[in-house]
């Protein structure tokens, strides 16, 4: 259960390697991911633990201490280990990982250990995987936003530096090819963009695309690739995360960098969490994950955002499948009431064929109304969106309707809604997933789906805004 | 660290650290201990609240990170609660949940700042003096005031347990933040006063002729109002709404002091409220809001123990601002994440947990949380009051588990979001079917009172045409809407101007995010207006479909159009809507 037995550690010092002390040989027991270990003493709580066994170290935590035991969490699980034949040693400090700008243009394994045949990463300085909480007063609201070049997120979702925005979705969508598009093409206007990606338990397949897709971007030295596959140990996905983070942080608020963490799939990191929550025997919240979830989450997600007086900024994108499509699930459940909006995908739009099959009127980017408008993108922005999601949930009811008496039967008005909504969908939301658009181009695109209602059905954006915006000659047809 | 005396670490005050995990801490061999005292833990002297007390073992909830505390480590008895320094410096600042200012904390929350606070706060207050030498005080009596600490008047009031004749007190002049000012009976006072967190401060009777509070959103002025002093809570899934409708309550109603508790959400909403709050310009004072809030942040990736601590921390500030007089409200957002840390700390100490892991002592937690809200007569002999208002997350949106339930049972009013609503875009996604005021009768006499003798009928009106809409709209979708008789149809338009004229209610609107209560009486009464103007319509024989043509935008556009107070040109919309239904034939 904790994964097969990390073949590439070999000799080669993950990133995470501490400064090792005394060799503890007395272990207690081994459950799951846990390991007891005896005759402790002078260790920590938290402390970073290095195992260290003849096919090379392991590392973990300490979870809890009591009288002269520590449990303690291995990253790389337990398998293979024989009370008796391993070393462990605590470093005296919590896990560490050094950092600097040398992770750019990086692959590296889940662990941070190099999988692109270069030297182990190293850093001038070195910070704690786990990170500090960001004083709130000395947080920056955020406020301008990142490009992504994808229409249906910069219309109507925008991205905002420093923001936390999940993308859900449904076993077998397209979400990775999404968050793959968004970390290689994503901007923000004239400032030094970097981008971490993390994979978190996916297939080798999945990993090959992404490297592909990547590649540009790492050649460049804009980007670093953690890489997790869903055959190494479950348990490190709680490590990596943390790890991406911790770069991220460095280049956004030590060297200046907008730093985009795109996190994929979150689900597989619950799953650790949760693996570990029950091998401590931990009385469960909801459908066996702890009560603890929320916040464990939180750690990560809360290390966004900008801080007052310092460039840079750190802005999350994790990708989650939603087991059996349920919002209600406690991971995208605890995840929304995390991040501020969500990006949804539904099985229907992508039915229809449109790429990136976003729910619009599911969607949400809390903070678009700070990110997007006069001074951010474009003058009309937020009111083009508005009208272009208000006209949608319009489109949604007369498609209702038109299910129960006939399309024929509909009205004239409620039959331009439905031409809108292929508009929409043709015109604005569908592109090609190595298309990155201007922000220009989405929302004229936008404007050229209004075209196809009533003029009197616009209400949401201003006369002016029509006459300048808003393709004159409806005879202008699209099909 | 704040109201932790700092005991010398004598032997025989010290025990021995014998487990770590996470927050829970075990300490053996310490003499004495008492629960709820503080024990100073490790190289760093974190602050640890004793829990459970077993012959000389100790277990304890640490209120900061444990990295790095050892077995072994010493535990030192510090012989006192946690408690806060009440005094000038609290407004238009914010603290953590041990309510130490984050203002002159470090840019990253490491432990290693466990010893900056307030006591090194150099600040100087003027002191204005209100009794003389010889004057007979009782306790909650004003000894004298604090010009500038914000933008409510500081008044240094006698502590409780003092009493008796003022044999000195300080001229006016600058003193600092812990001075002695006065003193009464024989005892000294001080400019400010320690106050164990957890503790409510009494008062001398509860009042229970009910006023509201007024918060400026109509569906809860109109349809579900809170008393002043009263408690409420507002639940829904994510992305409901909580936090804005929290904010808009914060902003815009009629108390004196906001206590704005953020336990457990988001470090950038905070970051929002301090700079929204120091923008906006206070209506009332003309100042900035700011100047008369408080905000306590323990964001969710802070501490959890100091989570579950924050909103005592927030109650007691708003006490404290009731015990010189004035309303406070406290804002808490959200009391499921201090249930959560509640939750968390029982399960590692192993507890017997009760529904979905939660301790079987949940609901009297809950319970003496709302039971601090309360308007009441001071010992200083004020009407004054504590509102408390906070926000429920449930898991999944499920409004049957436990937090949300025992919340329902204590709170005076229950704002539901829905999340139909909220994905439909209408806000304050307030639903009228799962909401509540217990004191809306009580209100709907202080209305009469101040004159608008048809509140409680308004009010009931457009309850039953929601309800009758909303039951209609289910008949509809399955016999489709142009089937239904034409008096029925007018009620799914009436229902619809009142959810779309009167109850949404844009936040971010410039006419709109506040709305006074002569405009929101004014808005509701032209909707009733226009619903009854069409029954008479259909009862003349016009046709529904001839009705629903009429262009209703003036209606549902008139809270945007027309400024927060101004009732008189929604009562000129009223006559021009009335004028054209009348005219149908
Ligand atoms: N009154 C309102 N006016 C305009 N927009 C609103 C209003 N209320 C909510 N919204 C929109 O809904 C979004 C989510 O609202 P909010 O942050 O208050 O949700 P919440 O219920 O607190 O969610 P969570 O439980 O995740 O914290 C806002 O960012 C905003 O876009
Ligand atoms: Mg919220």
């Amino acid at each position: 259960m904790t994964g097969r037995a990390p073949s590439r550690a070999g000799t080669e010092a993950p990133a995470v390697l501490a400064a090792a002390r005394v060799a503890h040989r007395d272990i207690r027991a081994i459950r799951g991911p846990l390991l007891v270990v005896g005759g402790v003493e002078g260790v920590g709580w938290d402390e970073a633990v290095e195992v260290a066994t003849s096919a090379g170290p392991r590392h973990g935590l300490v979870l809890d201490l009591d009288e002269d035991r520590a449990t303690v969490q291995v990253f790389e699980g337990t398998e293979g280990l024989a009370p008796g034949a391993v070393d462990v040693r605590f470093a005296g400090r919590p896990l560490h990982l050094e950092v600097g700008t040398g992770w750019l243009g990086r692959v590296c394994n889940g662990r941070g250990a190099p999988l692109d045949g270069g030297p182990p990463v190293t850093g001038a300085r070195s910070a704690p995987v786990a990170g500090w909480p960001l004083n709130p007063v000395d947080r920056e609201p955020p406020h301008e936003p990142v490009v992504t070049g994808v229409s249906a997120i910069d219309a109507l979702t925008t991205l905002v530096r420093g923001q936390k925005l999940p993308i859900f979705s449904v076993a077998g969508l397209p979400h990775l090819r999404l968050a793959t598009q968004i970390a290689a093409q994503a901007t923000s206007a004239g400032e030094q963009f970097r981008v971490v990606f993390a994979a978190l338990g996916l297939t080798h397949a999945d990993i090959a695309y992404v490297r592909d897709r990547l590649e540009g971007r790492t050649a460049t030295g804009e980007l670093v690739l953690f890489l997790n596959a869903a055959d190494d140990p479950a348990i490190e996905r709680i490590l990596t995360p943390r790890l991406a983070l911790t770069v991220a942080e460095h280049l956004a608020f030590e060297e200046g960098a907008d730093v985009l963490v795109v996190v994929s799939d979150m689900t597989n990191y619950a799953e650790a969490v949760r693996e570990v929550s029950a091998a401590r025997r931990e009385i469960p919240a909801r459908r066996g994950y702890p009560g603890y979830l929320y916040s464990d989450l939180a750690s990560l997600y809360e290390r966004c955002g900008r801080v007052r007086g310092r460039a840079g900024s750190v802005t999350v994108v994790p990708v989650l499948t939603m087991p059996a499509g349920d919002v209600t699930h406690p991971v995208p459940d605890l995840t929304g009431y995390i991040t501020e909006g969500q990006i949804v995908l539904s099985p229907e739009i992508d039915a229809r064929g449109v790429y990136p099959p976003v729910d619009t009127l599911g969607s949400l980017s809390r903070l678009m109304r700070h990110g997007a408008g006069p001074g951010r993108t474009r003058e009309d922005h937020l009111d083009v969106a508005a009208q272009v999601l208000a006209a949608l949930a319009h489109a949604r009811q007369s498609a209702a309707l038109a299910e129960l008496v006939g399309a024929s039967a509909l009205g004239e008005t409620d039959r331009s809604y439905l031409a809108y909504r292929e508009a929409v969908e043709r015109d604005l939301l569908d592109q090609r997933d190595d298309e990155a658009r201007t922000l220009d181009d989405t929302l004229d695109r936008a404007w050229r789906a209004l075209a196809t209602l009533p003029r009197h059905e616009l209400t949401m954006v201003s006369p002016e805004q029509v006459a300048r915006r808003l393709p004159s000659g409806e005879e202008d047809d699209h099909g | 660290m704040d109201g932790v005396s700092a005991a010398a670490p004598a032997v025989s005050r010290a025990g021995r650290m014998v487990r770590v995990s996470g927050p829970l801490l075990e300490a053996e061999g310490v003499p004495d201990v008492r629960m709820g005292e503080i024990l100073r833990v490790g190289s760093d002297a974190l602050s640890a609240e004793v829990v459970a007390v077993e012959g000389t073992r100790a277990t304890m909830q640490a209120y900061e990170y444990t990295g790095g505390v050892r077995v072994g480590d010493p535990a030192v008895r510090t012989g006192e609660p946690l408690s806060g320094l009440f005094g000038p410096g609290l407004l238009g600042r914010a603290f953590d949940g041990l309510m130490r200012p984050l203002t002159d904390a470090p840019l990253w929350l490491s432990p290693a700042r466990a010893e900056t606070g307030r006591d090194g706060d150099a600040t100087r207050w003027r002191f204005v003096p209100a009794v003389a030498p010889g004057t007979e005080v009782g306790e909650g009596a004003m000894l004298g005031t604090v010009p500038g600490a914000g933008a409510v008047e500081h008044r240094v009031v006698v502590p409780v347990g003092v009493s008796g004749v003022v044999g000195w007190i300080a001229d006016e002049g600058e003193v600092d933040a812990e001075a002695r000012v006065a003193e009464v009976g024989g005892r000294a006072v001080h400019l400010s006063e320690r106050w164990p967190m957890r503790r409510p401060r009494p008062f001398a009777a509860r009042l229970s002729d009910p006023a509201p509070l007024h918060t400026g959103q109509r569906v809860l002025d109109l349809l579900f109002p809170v008393a002043r002093g009263g408690a409420a809570a507002v639940t829904g899934g994510f992305g409901t709404g909580k936090t804005m409708l929290l904010q808009q309550v914060a902003k815009w109603c009629d108390a004196d002091v906001i206590v704005y508790v953020g336990c457990g959400e988001r470090g950038n909403e905070m970051a929002d409220v301090l700079e929204d709050f120091a923008r906006l310009v206070d209506a009332r004072t003309g100042g900035r809001l700011i100047d008369r809030t408080v905000v306590v942040a323990n964001t969710s990736n802070m501490p959890m123990m100091a989570r579950e601590l924050s909103i005592y921390t927030g109650i007691g500030i708003a006490e404290f601002y009731r015990d010189m007089g004035h309303d406070a409200v406290v804002i808490a957002d959200s009391t499921s994440r201090w249930a959560e840390a509640l939750r968390e700390f029982a399960n590692r100490r192993g507890d017997l947990p009760a529904e979905e892991g939660f301790p079987a002592n949940l609901a009297s937690e809950l319970a003496a949380f709302y039971e601090r809200a309360g308007r009441v007569t001071t010992l200083g002999g004020h009407d004054a009051s504590v509102t408390v208002i906070g926000a429920v997350s449930p898991p999944g949106g499920d409004l049957s588990e436990p937090v949300t339930t025992i919340t329902q049972r204590f709170v005076r009013a229950m704002w539901t979001l829905d999340r139909d609503l909220a994905y439909a875009r209408h806000y304050p996604a307030v639903h009228w079917a799962g909401s509540f005021a217990r004191d809306a009768d009580g209100l709907a006499r202080w209305q009469t009172v101040q004159g608008d003798a048809e509140w409680a009928a308004r009010r009931a009106t457009a309850l039953e045409i929601l309800a009758e809409a909303d039951r209609l709209a289910s008949l509809a979708e399955v016999i489709g809407v142009n089937s239904l008789p034409g008096r029925e149809r007018m009620v799914a338009l009436g229902g619809r101007l009142l959810r779309e004229a009167v109850l949404a209610q844009n936040a971010l609107s410039p006419n709109d995010a506040t709305c006074s209560d002569a405009k929101g009486a004014a808005l509701l009464d032209l909707v009733l207006a226009v619903v009854e103007a069409c029954h008479a319509a259909i009862d003349r024989g016009v046709t529904a479909t001839a009705i629903e043509r009429v262009d209703f935008g003036p209606v549902i556009r008139a809270a945007q159009d027309v400024g927060p107070e101004d009732a008189d040109a929604i009562a000129a919309i009223r006559a021009r809507m009335l004028a054209t239904l009348g005219a149908l034939t």
